[in-house]
């Protein structure tokens, strides 16, 4: 699954290398992603244009049996009057498939290390990597490790790896999320140590990667005090899919007038399930409970 | 969403049935999408006709059929059927329901020559 959309540059990861890892997403996709990339791009002229010789072709072409050309644009001359050798091929698959796959195989890998690996997910700006790296400092000598999920630029690896953490940078292009592939190159680069906690960085955006399992434990959706009461309930899908939220820079509430109780009821409507710690990074307040719910995850897989 | 990518992985499919069952052509495909999966149809639509030139789908008629979306209402213990995330329990009343379905994203089945 190459999850592009609406680009022809592909995922790298730290930057170079890993061109050679994706010539299989690009066998498939990306040789014909990078063709379909200039129509997308173009389409005002491009898409009419064809689209014009389309629906000639097809009057021509198939005028005489009609029956599956619900929206104008059925197979172009391909049948044959007369003989009729349709058939049926029942496939009943899901679309993503093939990043589930890469997913469960990822996850695979993370139980036979015992690992815990949690996907962060956030708009971007909600604080996510500078709760990381205060996550990596009062974790100490834990084993751990970083995927950084960003379109562009090294930045967030660099800022973690100042921290000491081992850490993969993967720029989507202009992708808009992480998908399992992708993760799982990463996690080949890291050899993750038995016991270790994975953290995911997700590409900012509340709404592409709550389709995309990586393999991860959980889903963690962070939101800033700043971004106001209603955002779960505008951005249900995340805030549905994550088991735990992080209501970050609590510390800021008072001078934004924010309502944290207003945030958590709303959290709680969408996703009764949900977990909600209220945590600054910058002041520490609340990071207690987040490394305490990181352990126990990470004690939940240990196996006997 | 990612309805580039989504039409990505339709066409992988396809070419991967073309190669086992050796069809030349997609006269139809029909497509199950739920009410919470987040799909935008149309732009579904217009990447696939985008994504599918050259492959042995260019051009098939697309169905998209719409499943609806359920939750458990954690107040009534009923499954209901909600046409909104927002949507309270049609039981009860309660606000307290969890999705259960309806974020399905398939094909069905396709016709082909």
């Amino acid at each position: 699954m190459c999850t592009v959309c609406g680009c022809s540059s592909g995922p790298k990861i730290d930057g170079q290398t890993h061109a050679h890892s994706h010539a299989h997403t690009h066998e498939h996709s990306h040789g014909d992603l990078t063709h379909a990339h200039p129509h997308a791009h173009n389409h005002s002229h491009d898409h009419d244009h064809t689209h014009g010789d389309h629906d000639h072709a097809h009057s021509h072409g198939s005028d005489h049996d009609h029956d599956h050309h619900h929206y104008g644009q059925g197979a172009a001359g391909v049948s044959v009057p007369g003989l009729s050798q349709a058939r049926l091929i029942q496939i009943e698959t899901d679309i993503l498939s093939k990043n589930n796959a890469y997913a469960a195989s990822n996850r695979r890998v993370l139980a036979a290390l015992d690992a815990f690996a949690v996907n962060l997910v956030s708009s971007p700006g909600s604080g996510k990597t500078t709760l990381l790296c205060r996550t990596i400092e009062a974790l100490g000598d834990q084993p751990l490790a970083v995927i950084e999920g960003d379109q562009q630029t090294s930045n967030d690896a660099d800022r973690i790896r100042a921290t000491g953490a081992r850490a993969v940078q993967v720029n989507t292009g202009k992708g808009c999320h992480l998908d399992g592939h992708m993760v799982g190159h990463a996690m080949d680069d890291l050899r993750l140590a038995p016991q270790s906690l994975l953290f995911i960085e997700n590409v900012g955006n509340l709404v592409c990667p709550a389709a995309f399992d990586l393999g991860e434990d959980a889903k963690v959706a962070i939101l800033s005090v700043t971004e106001g009461e209603d955002k779960p309930l505008k951005y249900p899908d995340m805030f549905t899919a994550a088991k735990l939220a992080i209501l970050n820079k609590i510390d800021l509430a008072p001078h934004c007038d924010a309502d944290l109780d207003a945030y958590e009821a709303n959290l709680k409507r969408i996703n009764p399930n949900i977990t909600v710690l209220r945590v600054s990074a910058r002041t520490g307040e609340g990071m207690g409970a987040w490394l305490d719910w990181l352990r126990a995850g990470l004690a939940s897989k240990a196996r006997p | 969403m990612h309805e580039m990518s989504l039409a990505e992985g339709i066409r992988q499919i396809i070419d991967t049935q073309a190669a086992a069952h050796g069809f030349a052509r997609v006269t139809t495909l029909r497509l199950e999408i739920g009410r919470f999966a987040g799909v935008e149809k149309p732009a579904l639509e217009f990447a696939l006709d985008v994504v599918l030139r050259g492959s042995s789908a260019e051009g098939a008629g697309v169905e998209m059929i719409d499943l609806p979306g359920r939750a458990l209402c954690y107040d009534c213990g009923e499954v209901v059927e909600i046409a909104d995330r927002l949507d309270p329990c049609p039981l009860c009343g309660s606000g307290k329901i969890m999705p259960q379905g309806g974020d399905e994203m398939r094909i069905k089945d396709m016709e082909v020559i």
